[in-house]
């Protein structure tokens, strides 16, 4: 298998229906002899060492220099002192412990963090729910319109966040929210256009009769929706949570439109904020801002590392953009 | 048929096109020759539709509807939140024409857009390419690619400016060992665009694993008939690889484009900002920070809404032109679109 060995549980994130309705982006037609899948295009493993791999080799390890390098470099640099940030030495010559401290005390980093930590799990709650319940809305009911209606869903996707910017920040304004963490996440109440796309193929690959089965059964529409339609979508929801969760966790945008007090910013905003007091519009304290960059970027890896599959599976599925 | 059947990205240009096969497949609604209580059942089953679709309904009208309406209204006006916005006509069109820093940007933006997308998307095959030859490790690969994609914009901004840096940066220290004299990144004019195309490539994983999933359902025969055909590996990659996954690579194309159009945290991050602005690069000024800068930071919110709309105008353009240029290159197998 050329792919990471799939633990036991919901095999791929993909279901088998769903192949189809996907219609002509579907490379591989249902129903062709699938012989070939396992294997790679590359020679059978263990077959010999060409010196063409070798080569393949060498680039992939080069590659991975380039990856990984520049969390190497970031980490060191956080534990030197502020002259030697840039000795690009990979071990400090002097390893120390007082960026970290000091970032603590020039910035009120704890309620950053909880900060980002209250908007990403509310955002992530509200347009997951949101977002499987109109999913489930377009899979399994049908009436007029409905096609008509989720070609609009799929518009909006390629509509600028631009044009709509400043009507939302009026509405927030409005509402007298700006300055609070509210205009971050209370929009993800209503669903999110891709979210909705990724859930709804997801819906559409549950066979119809356990639906049925459950109505015969006395369920409701919301008793089959939460405990029929969404446990058997598990790997899809997981996966809209890991993308929200990132996208929440990451964004500069909103924050730099919302919050003007240091007090409510989020990490990438405190961050941004570091930037322009010790960066080279300010003091020029490097140290500083790449022990926040540290601190900022660890939540994601742990993020990563925990739904890693997930991730993976679900860019490599859905083709977006992680 | 098996679960990990289709690994295809969803493609825009199938789901603009509205060909989505479900639509046939599940033949959408039966005109009712109905009894009265089959009518009945029929509203209750809408009614429950509705119920479940309302977040959506409710989003569209209030988040999206109305403000694509309102901001094509603002970009008639002069609008700075305070006072109420008075109408001038097509007055902020006019000085948009006019004004030579929305030139700059939109100068700047094309710039890194048609470098960025084309570099990136070249980069991303020929690390999946690689990936595709070594088979069973390509795991680990995959998570390597894949870790800098998790690193926030924000802190990519701030690596760019460390690692590019041009004195005592990384990159120009490796230049050095070549014996060449790296530029001045952060500050050369000339050097912060190609800069910051390099840093964006470090994100490429995403686009690696894509490609990596659409080379796996390559259906292995074909190299095989190939090679017998007496095809080299470039001949292959030509003839072979790249039409069937030209789906994923047009996939790419659309949405690193409209990345590149909306470019704004790293730059923002690097080069602009509430601080000392002494700093701030021209070469480095994106459209859509030119647009946060006059909605946000000036108040100029009918100017901004009135940028918003020629960007929405440019991306709905750019995307028109790749679609139609698609249907000539893009090959969807399962026959004619």
């Amino acid at each position: 298998m050329t792919r990471t060995p799939a633990p036991p549980g919901p095999p791929s994130i993909t279901p088998s229906a769903p192949a189809g309705a996907i219609g002509p982006v579907a490379q591989t037609a249902p129903g062709r002899p699938r012989a070939s899948r396992g294997t790679s295009v590359a020679t059978p493993r263990r077959k010999r060492m060409r010196p063409s791999m070798v080569i393949v080799g060498i680039l992939l390890s080069l590659a991975t220099l380039v990856f990984i390098y520049p969390f190497i470099w970031l980490i060191s640099a956080s534990f030197k002192p502020r002259s030697e940030v840039f000795d690009n030495q990979l071990i400090p010559n002097t390893f120390t412990l007082d960026n970290y401290l000091q970032v603590w005390q020039e910035a009120p980093l704890g309620l950053w963090l909880l900060n980002t930590v209250i908007v990403t799990v509310l955002a992530t709650l509200a347009v997951t729910v949101s977002s499987a319940m109109v999913a489930w809305g377009f899979a399994y009911f049908r009436f007029r319109g409905r096609e008509l209606l989720f070609g609009v869903v799929l518009a909006t996707m390629m509509l600028p966040g631009a044009v709509t910017m400043i009507p939302v920040f009026l509405i927030w304004n409005g509402l007298g929210t700006t300055g609070t963490l509210t205009p971050l996440w209370a929009g993800n109440l209503f669903g999110s256009a891709f979210y909705i796309f990724l859930l709804r193929q997801f819906f559409l690959g549950i066979p119809r009769d356990l639906f049925e089965a459950a109505r015969i059964d006395g369920a409701g529409n919301w008793a089959i929706f939460q405990r029929i339609a969404v446990p058997l979508c598990k790997p899809a929801i997981v996966v809209t949570i890991l993308f929200e969760a990132q996208a929440a966790w990451t964004d500069l945008m909103r924050p730099l439109i919302y919050l003007r007090d240091s007090s409510t910013f989020t990490i990438p905003r405190g961050l941004k904020a570091l930037v322009d007091q010790f960066g080279f519009g300010g003091d020029w304290h490097w140290e500083i801002i790449v022990t926040a960059s540290v601190i900022t970027t660890i939540p994601m890896i742990i993020l990563f590392f925990l739904g890693q599959r997930q991730f993976v599976e679900g860019v490599a599925t859905t083709g977006m953009k992680g | 048929m098996s679960a990990p059947t289709n690994r295809m990205p969803v493609n825009p240009a199938a789901v603009l096109a509205g060909t989505l096969a479900d639509k046939t497949e599940k033949g959408g609604f039966t005109p009712p020759p109905a009894s009265p209580a089959r009518r009945r059942a029929r509203r209750r089953n809408f009614y429950s539709a509705l119920l479940f679709l309302s977040p959506w309904i409710l989003g569209f009208l209030i988040f999206t509807l109305w403000p694509i309406l309102y901001s094509a209204y603002l970009s008639l006006t002069d609008y700075d939140v305070i006072n109420a916005p008075t109408f001038t006509g097509f007055d902020n069109y006019v000085e948009l024409v006019q004004d030579p820093k929305i030139a700059l940007a939109l100068g700047n933006t094309i710039f890194y857009t048609v470098i960025q997308v084309p570099l990136h998307i070249g980069v991303a095959l020929a690390l999946a390419l690689l990936l595709s030859r070594i088979g069973q490790s390509s795991g680990f690969f995959r998570t390597v690619f894949f870790l800098p994609n998790m690193t926030p914009p924000v802190a990519v901004g701030v690596l760019f400016l460390l690692v590019f840096n041009g004195q005592n940066g990384f990159v120009n220290l490796v230049l050095g060992w070549f014996g060449v004299n790296g530029p001045a990144w952060t500050t050369d004019p000339n050097w912060v665009k190609p800069g910051l195309i390099l840093m964006s490539l470090w994100q490429v994983g995403a686009s690696v694993v894509i490609l990596l999933a659409a080379l796996q359902s390559v259906p292995k025969e074909l190299y095989e008939s190939a090679r017998l055909d007496g095809a080299g590996f470039w001949r292959q990659t030509r003839s072979v690889t790249v039409p069937l996954i030209s789906p994923a690579l047009f996939f790419l194309v659309i949405i690193n484009t409209i990345a590149g159009f909306n470019n704004f945290t790293e730059a923002y991050t690097a080069f602009f900002g509430s601080g000392n602005s002494t700093y701030s690069n021209d070469a480095a000024l994106f459209y859509v920070i030119y647009l946060f800068q006059q909605g946000f930071e000036f108040l100029h919110m009918g100017y901004a809404s009135a940028m918003a709309w020629l960007l929405f105008l440019i991306v709905l353009l750019v995307t028109a032109v790749q679609m139609i240029v698609s249907r000539r290159l893009v090959f969807y197998e399962g026959g004619s679109q």
